[in-house]
């Protein structure tokens, strides 16, 4: 009967229960939230052709090397942080959230600015108060609107006005914007002529096709276009349990309510649900950016109240502020947010009422007197 | 029967197909049993017995000290080899009180010993009496001494005997072969429970993943027909920490225990079957709480088994007996994975709390180097006390105690579920344990400070009151010599003549 003696435990501080895991990680985490992005982002590359594919490869790979000059900074191990995944989804996210013909340098300055400003800055991973990907698609827009707000009309990979390798090398790496290849979104036109005094009926007729939208095949960010392949990414993280429903429905939900109630009351000033679910970035933005765990609530309340939010100022923006489109300024506000909902909304303690106090039942049972 | 949501709690891999189809089988006695005097929630017992001594089986070798406490008794016959010390059954390996026992082969039971010919007859006070006598305590894993609980009857209004056969633990399998195997038994035992509790309904519930269990209980229920409170045998839906007592009488009643309270407080007592069968034989047979049955699993050990074995048996005997490890493993366990204690080594004795004993390879335990929190709230949702485990940890980690209790730390159960699904595996129980010793060990040292000062202000009140008592003396004495001028006066004015 020789004695086993476990290794470690008996020297060190014992380790506490639970001996199991669920094998959760947040590298696991991460690759799903790709994973869900990949057929829209995969549709996004093809229709914008070599442009998009080429900032896309920029944005990402410089978000890497942002997050490892950084970690390297901070003296943090550069690999297990770096294999954690959460730098590539914020490039991921980023460059899809940029314009297709976008220059090189706007998807590294955005990389630079999510990752060391808006994410190291605050403490690295989970201390960010703001979506990194969004702080950056914001900075851009300020700072440069004019590149930020030129969109390509898609020349698909697989049609013949599509751009070559070398072509796309010019657009991205070159400066070169061709004649009669920038277009703009449904979003943008609607609000332009609008501006110009147009009725809300021919401007929708004009700029809004509902199937186009839905499908992807209109202008727009890399990969914002198609509602259906994002609202498949969408359904899949909700099936593998990365996020729960809470966000996207009350987002959804609540953009659609107003849009919808406004739509009733005036038709010739505000369009319908639909024209909102489907432009722009409101699928991207209700399943992979409000979701963000970080910048969220961790409270399924809180997460209600924070996903209205954001529905209610993307409606708001999108209806009456300066810009046609207003996911990032919508996201980020609700981001603000965040501490606020956290602290006031929390679950009721188990065995106690809403103010903390125990329960108590007013019947029979119970201490004797 | 409706059954209520509990919230929260997760779905781990139940490994129960290890062990779940094999009986409960008796081991060879070891060479030498370590019999703690501390196996119990409570005081520790007190010797009884003398080094050399000769004892029977189910002879009392240490006796209970204090209102809650309970007495041991000798697991076999044999000889006291010493009253030392040795290994405790806990995670620090530190050495606790133990009588050293050498068996002597014949397994002889105390002379004498028989039980109640018909318990029912007897006053619920005599069935607590001879509960505690036989030192029964709670053998799901908190050894709380079970008769102070069959007292509860003096104190709350009690309607509900529930037996709690959820053993939601993975890999724990001895309940669930304790009630296939001895149905009738098990149910005997509970039924003189709810006599002694007094309390008219009995709800026998046990997780839907034992479906042989709920069947041989249900079965053992139908036989006994209409007699004595009414019982029911539920399936309880599979999910971590169904075993909770508080959550398991929320599923079956809809109600939550009060905070900082009993399950009682709202009429329900709840017992572990194990313990059930334990009353069972004290009553009936008059035979003490010697042995229990124990779980031996995990991928390291070479043939899982259930056994029942004396009380004080090392756990290296029980893994000998088992086939020994197939391979090293990264982690001993007693209890199951979700709450149970890491053992440093296997030089420890089994103790009546002890329902597993896991010996896990690291693909089993799944560890890995915590990550900072991505505040994801999966620990928020997990949590069946809801609670946000990710705050209490930050403000423990902080070392600020007193948030982190009023995020409710003191609510948490340490059921371990946060832990388990954190994606950046965050020591989150590790926290909560040290932030709950932490506050204890204020606790005690806050007391002992207002200790100290009561008997010094005691004290202090003491020599004031002397002192005021001599004064008073003195005064008196005083007084009395003013009285009586003439005899005193006398030879004072003499004195001062002298002096002049």
């Amino acid at each position: 009967m020789s004695e086993f003696i476990v290794k470690g435990t008996a020297s060190e501080t014992p380790v506490a229960a639970p001996h199991a895991h669920s094998g959760a990680s947040v590298g696991r985490t991460m690759g799903l939230v790709a994973l869900a992005l990949l057929p829209a982002t995969a549709f996004g590359l093809g229709q914008f052709g070599w442009p998009a594919i080429l900032l896309f490869t920029v944005t990402v790979a410089a978000a890497l090397a942002v997050e490892a000059l950084c970690l390297r900074i901070a003296d943090k191990p550069v690999r297990p942080y770096l294999m954690d995944g959460s730098a590539l989804v914020t490039g991921w996210l980023l460059a899809l959230s940029l314009p297709p013909s976008a220059p090189w340098w706007i998807g590294v300055l955005g990389s630079l600015i999510a990752i060391a400003l808006a994410k190291h800055v605050f403490g690295g991973i989970g201390q960010n108060l703001f979506n990194p990907a969004m702080v950056a698609r914001v900075a851009l827009l300020i700072a440069f609107p004019v590149e930020m707000t030129s969109f390509a009309t898609q020349a698909p990979l697989w049609s013949e006005e599509a751009l070559g390798l070398q072509q796309g090398l010019a657009v991205t790496f070159g400066g070169v914007v061709p004649d009669g290849l920038t277009g703009a979104t449904t979003l943008g036109q609607v609000r332009a002529e609008l501006a110009r005094g147009l009725e809300l009926g021919p401007a929708l007729a004009s700029a809004h096709d509902p199937l186009r939208s839905a499908l992807g095949t209109i202008g727009g960010s890399l990969g914002e276009t198609s509602a259906v392949l994002l609202l498949l990414g969408g359904l899949f993280l909700l099936y593998r349990r990365v996020i729960t429903w809470h966000i996207p429905v009350s987002m959804l939900g609540a953009l659609a309510l107003l849009a919808t109630l406004t739509h009733l009351i005036d038709p010739d000033r505000y369009p319908d649900a639909v024209y909102h679910l489907v432009s722009g970035a409101t699928l991207l933005g209700a399943f992979f950016i409000a979701t963000d765990l970080v910048t969220s609530p961790v409270s399924k309340t809180g997460q209600l109240i924070f996903g209205a939010g954001c529905g209610l100022l993307v409606f708001c923006i999108r209806t009456w502020a300066g810009y046609p489109e207003g996911v990032a300024f919508a996201v980020m506000l609700m981001n603000a947010c965040t501490p606020l909902i956290d602290h006031y909304v929390r679950p009721r303690v188990y065995g106690r009422d809403r103010r903390g106090g125990p329960l108590e039942y007013g019947d029979e049972t119970g201490r004797r007197p | 029967m409706r059954l209520f949501r509990i919230r929260g709690g997760v779905h781990p891999d139940d490994r129960k197909h290890l062990s779940n189809g094999q009986p409960i089988e008796r081991l060879p006695l070891p060479p030498l049993l370590h019999v703690p005097l501390q196996q119990h929630i409570g005081s520790p017992a007190a010797p009884a017995v003398r080094r050399g001594q000769r004892v029977a089986k189910g002879e009392l070798i240490a006796h209970s000290q204090g209102a809650i406490s309970a007495p041991v008794h000798a697991p076999t016959s044999g000889r006291i080899m010493g009253i030392g010390s040795y290994h405790a059954h806990h995670a620090s390996g530190l050495s606790v009180p133990t009588i050293t026992l050498q068996p002597d082969g014949e397994d002889r039971w105390l002379e004498g010993t028989e039980g109640a010919p018909d318990p029912f007859s007897l006053d619920p006070d005599e069935i607590a009496a001879r509960v505690s006598a036989a030192g029964i305590v709670g053998l799901g894993g908190a050894t709380f001494p079970s008769a102070v609980k069959l007292n509860l009857r003096k104190k709350y209004r009690l309607h509900t005997l529930a037996i709690n056969g959820a053993e939601c633990e993975p890999y724990l399998t001895c309940d669930d072969r304790l009630m296939r195997e001895r149905p009738g038994q098990v149910l005997d035992g509970i039924r003189i429970m709810a006599h002694a509790l007094g309390v008219s309904r009995i709800l026998i519930a046990i997780e839907g993943n034992k479906p042989e269990a709920l069947g041989a209980m249900a079965t053992a229920a139908a036989v006994l027909g209409a007699s004595g409170a009414e019982i029911s045998v539920v399936s309880l839906p599979m999910r971590y920490p169904m075993g909770s007592e508080k959550h398991l009488v929320q599923t079956l009643t809809g109600r939550e225990t009060p905070a900082r309270g009993l399950t009682a407080d709202i009429g329900v007592v709840v017992h572990n079957p194990a313990t059930a069968f334990a009353v069972h034989e004290a009553l009936r047979l008059g035979h003490p709480l010697v042995s229990r049955v124990v779980t031996v699993s995990g991928a390291a050990i070479a043939r899982p088994r259930n056994l029942r074995v004396p009380l004080g048996t090392p756990v290296q005997w029980l893994i000998d007996q088992c086939g020994g490890f197939t391979v090293e493993p990264a982690r001993l366990v007693s209890g199951g994975p979700m709450m149970g204690q890491p053992l440093p080594s296997t030089r420890v004795p089994m103790v009546k709390g002890s329902n597993g004993i896991l010996a896990l390879t690291a693909a089993e335990t799944r560890g890995r180097e915590p990550s900072p929190c991505i505040r994801c709230g999966s620990c928020v949702s997990a949590c069946p006390c809801g609670l946000l485990p990710l705050e209490m940890a930050a403000h423990t980690r902080a070392g600020d105690l007193e948030g982190a209790v009023r995020l409710g730390l003191m609510d948490c159960i340490g059921c371990g579920s946060c832990a388990y699904v954190c994606p950046a595996h965050i020591p989150l129980v590790q926290y909560f344990n040290y932030a709950k010793g932490e506050m204890a060990a204020r606790g005690r040292a806050k007391q002992k400070q207002t200790e100290t000062r009561r008997l010094i202000e005691q004290r202090a009140e003491r020599i004031e009151a002397i002192q005021r008592a001599k004064r008073e003396a003195m005064a008196a004495r005083k007084r009395e010599a003013a009285s009586r001028p003439r005899p005193q006066a006398k030879p004072a004015a003499a004195e001062s003549e002298v002096g002049a």
